[in-house]
């Protein structure tokens, strides 16, 4: 496997800074690298692509350093590959020829069938389709083909950039299992740019947040939802919500009530409150906040409540997770208790 | 697209400065299709209060004026009236034969006013009127109302109207209340091209004998040249024409555009004629017989008593040909004119990039009579050696049809967005592989429609021709109008057969287009 790695990364497009100094080690297997919209997750793909040429920094791919250090080394002469939204399949050729483009052994020869062959199968595409115009393709057949098409030549990394936003929630998980499974089994390293973090936390090995330019956290699906290292990284990944308390020897003095806390020492803290430590009771039960349902998004399986906790000075909005049995009503009075540890970052901390 | 990355991507597109090379080209070819504006402007400068009012309180010029202005309001009125009736017709009711009755309404696109101007005047001179020159220029033009009003009402979600009867309206409150409101920036748009193509009508008009603002400049033109008087009338035509856009952007207002969603819509249930289906089927025969039989016949009718005199197979033969180079030369040049615009304006957005694209599109609202006056008085100001040459005749075509080439252009170069490029060069092409192997394929089809489409145009322009074509040059339209001018009908019909021939393939594209679910499919 070839280790992706990035130094002091900068780009600005006029006046705004995108990128702000991003170091990243990829060492091989699949990155996600997760981060809301306009974060500049995708200007740091096109980077390491070659299609833009960064300010500051240096990117190398294995032993080579592509960026950075003396002239830029083209996109062709990467050996990335790379599947943009949507796939962008040429809508000139067919499956076969899309894959086959890249392939210096001639498109019509043996050994390029063959190639586009297996790449069909390591895609979990029938042979059937290599005859197929890439519009008689369903969204995520034209993801499946866009990797194959990237993966034909033997690229050492893949960058996939928001790749399955375009399809629809059922196809968009199962498409995206059956491509990490392809990238898996093609051994080649992998960076998947996306602003989901279900997609981010179950597809990937590791999981970079990023926020305005910089990487917040770079580590392990569960070490970032576990154990994020800021705020900002808890109310995006986990959906926290965070509360300002002081913080005396473990327990934290909020607006609601005394919280066992970890992670920070005494003093101003911001406590980050996930869906899944608040509980949602009976109005009148003893031990509980009053609160008032502001929304209340149902699933199936499960629900989240939004609710204001009633009588407190700031303004405190919990998410809590219910049972999809006994959903309260959007402004009904119900009960809130936070259960467990609380994690708690110092104030000033971004 | 339309996800959340594409914002950066956008502001990547935005700072990313285009070549200079490429702006300098762009510069040129605005700058070379805004002369006609200019002329416009530098002349009014010129002419000074006094004379203008003198020659604007002439009492031939009030006479033209009120024509111009009678012709307007009629011609639209009765174009609209067609083109919305016949469009609502075909595509909203259960009219038997639909599809053929399409191919019929689109037809007289092919048949150039002029000719079809001949036509009548050749079978009856009751047309020599008001009335006949509104009956002769709406039949020509009304097309250009039906079609547009067709592509809307084909794309319109059926179930506004769903929505209209389910709150009690009935078909004609739901049609009016609705489905008009819905499709009228489509109408109003082929309102405009018919108002503009009205106002640079020459052939027709001087052959019905009804002088307008354009015919008068031809007759001042013919006098004293590239006088006083003819520059005034230009003018005043402009101002026409200024007006027009102006209404048709108030009347518009803020209104959504028709498009709808995309993608394959429910089909929309057709209303039921009925009984009153032959009804219908006889008026549209009746429309047929006037819009095309009477010019069709007639030309036949010359033809064949032409033929008993003797055909003029080597002057043809030589017009035919004079033509043929003409149209491909200008068809090339405009679309190639295009190419740098386009390009800018799909890779790079900006405020100059904006400005370069926005200065092509006025000379589609200029007449071809004025912008032909612009190049005759320029080249003999500026450079004289070029007066009366094939290269200003040709940027005359170019200035002419370069909106249409653009807009085309545009819409293929759509079809290839830049990440294509991107995969291509990340699978190991250099620049000028990707663009070989990825994006020529993908645009030569469009460009070529382009050529063909403007081809098509100059072909049959007979106005700029007449006042920029070098002596001795004749093409089938100059050849047709000086046999037809000197009423010599027989002589001109196969020229004007050729005409009609060589509209045919651009009305059958855009008469498909109109009725393809594709929007793209229209460039």
């Amino acid at each position: 496997m070839t280790a992706l790695r990035v130094t002091g990364l900068t780009k600005s497009f006029g006046s705004v800074r995108v990128l702000d100094g991003v170091d990243l080690d990829v060492p091989g297997g699949l990155t996600a690298v997760l981060g809301a919209s306009g974060c500049g997750k995708t200007t740091l793909l096109r980077l390491v692509a070659g299609f833009l040429e960064p300010d500051a920094g240096s990117i190398r791919l294995g032993d080579r350093a592509v960026s950075g250090s003396g002239r830029p080394v083209p996109p062709r002469r990467r050996r990335i590959g790379y599947v943009p939204q949507e796939g962008a399949l040429f809508p000139h050729l067919d499956v076969a020829a899309n894959v086959a483009f890249g392939l210096a052994s001639g498109r019509r020869s043996a050994a390029a069938r063959r190639r586009v062959e297996e790449m069909l199968e390591l895609v979990e595409l029938p042979r059937s389709a290599a005859a197929r115009q890439p519009h008689e393709l369903s969204g995520g057949q034209q993801q499946r083909v866009a990797l194959a098409r990237a993966l034909a030549p033997r690229p050492d990394v893949v960058l996939l950039d928001e790749p399955f936003s375009s399809l629809d929630a059922g196809l968009r998980e199962e498409t995206g299992r059956a491509v990490a499974r392809a990238l898996r089994a093609s051994g080649a390293t992998a960076v998947l740019v996306t602003h989901d973090q279900g997609e981010a936390l179950s597809l990937a090995d590791q999981v970079a947040v990023m926020a305005a330019g910089r990487l917040l956290q770079v580590a392990s699906p569960s070490e970032v939802y576990l154990n994020p290292a800021g705020p900002a990284v808890a109310s995006f990944v986990g959906h926290a919500a965070l509360v300002p308390a002081a913080a005396v020897a473990g327990v934290a003095a909020s607006p609601l009530g005394p919280i066992q806390v970890r992670g920070a020492r005494d003093g101003r803290v911001l406590l980050a409150v996930r869906p899944e430590q608040v509980v949602v009771t009976a109005e009148d039960e003893p031990g509980c906040l009053r609160a008032e349902v502001l929304e209340v998004s149902f699933f199936g399986h499960d629900a989240t409540v939004r609710a204001r906790v009633v009588g407190t000075d700031d303004l405190v909005d919990l998410t809590a997770r219910v049972s999809a049995s006994g959903v309260p009503e959007p402004g009904a009075q119900v009960g809130v208790r936070v259960v467990g540890e609380v994690l708690a970052f110092p104030e000033d901390a971004r | 697209m339309g996800r959340p990355t594409t914002t950066v991507r956008r502001l990547g597109a935005q700072a990313a400065r285009p070549p200079g090379v490429l702006v300098l080209l762009g510069l040129l070819v605005a700058a070379t299709s805004l002369l006609p504006l200019g002329f416009v402007v530098v002349s009014a400068a010129e002419l000074g209060p006094a004379e203008a009012w003198h020659l604007l309180t002439r009492p031939r010029f009030d006479d033209l004026l009120w024509n111009t202005t009678r012709l307007l309001v009629g011609g639209v009125a009765l174009s609209l009236a067609l083109g919305v009736g016949c469009a609502w017709l075909v595509v909203r009711t259960d009219l038997p034969l639909a599809r053929l009755w399409h191919g019929v309404l689109c037809a007289p696109l092919a048949v150039p006013a002029f000719v079809n101007g001949y036509g009548w005047i050749s079978t009856t001179h009751a047309v020599q009127s008001y009335w006949g020159a509104v009956l002769v220029v709406s039949l020509s033009y009304y097309p250009l109302v039906y079609l547009p009003t067709v592509a809307a009402l084909s794309r319109l979600d059926s179930s506004v109207e769903d929505v209209a009867a389910s709150l009690g309206a009935g078909a004609w409150s739901s049609f009016f209340r609705v489905v008009l409101p819905a499709i009228s920036p489509a109408v109003l748009g082929g309102a405009l091209l018919v108002g503009l193509h009205l106002l640079g009508e020459y052939g027709a008009l001087q052959l019905l004998n009804f002088p307008t603002l354009t015919t008068g400049i031809l007759d001042q033109y013919r006098i004293s040249f590239n006088g006083p008087a003819a520059t005034m009338l230009a003018l005043v035509l402009v101002a026409f024409c200024l007006v027009l856009l102006g209404l048709e952007m108030l009347a518009r207002g803020h209104r959504r555009r028709s498009r709808v969603g995309s993608g394959v819509g429910r089909a929309a249930a057709r209303h039921r004629l009925g009984r009153s289906a032959p009804a219908w089927s006889a008026a549209l025969l009746g429309l047929a017989l006037l819009t095309l039989g009477v010019p069709l016949l007639s030309l036949l009718r010359w033809l064949v008593r032409g033929s008993s005199s003797s055909l003029p197979g080597g002057d043809l033969a030589a017009a035919l040909t004079t033509t043929l180079g003409l149209a491909v030369a200008g068809g090339v040049l405009a679309t190639v004119a295009a190419l740098p615009i386009a390009w800018l304006a799909v890779r790079y957005r900006g405020v100059l990039v904006t400005a370069i694209e926005r200065a092509v599109y006025p000379a589609n609202a200029l007449p071809g009579i004025v912008v032909a006056l612009a190049l005759v008085t320029i080249s003999i100001r500026v450079v004289p050696s070029l007066y009366q040459t094939l290269p200003v005749l040709v940027v005359g075509y170019v200035i002419l049809f370069l909106p249409r080439a653009a807009v085309g252009v545009r819409g293929t170069l759509e079809l290839a967005p830049p990440v294509l490029e991107d995969v291509a060069t990340s699978l190991g092409c250099t620049r000028t592989g990707a663009a070989r192997r990825v994006t020529l394929p993908l645009v030569l089809p469009g460009l070529a429609a382009s050529v063909a489409l403007v081809s098509l145009a100059v072909g049959t322009e007979l106005t700029a021709t007449l006042l920029l074509a070098p002596i001795g040059t004749s093409t089938l339209a100059t050849e047709f109008w000086s046999r037809a001018a000197a009423v010599e009908y027989g002589a001109a019909a196969p020229y004007a057969l050729a005409l009609v021939l060589l509209s045919a393939p651009a009305t059958w594209l855009l008469g498909r287009a109109a009725v393809s679910r594709n929007p793209r499919r229209l460039a």
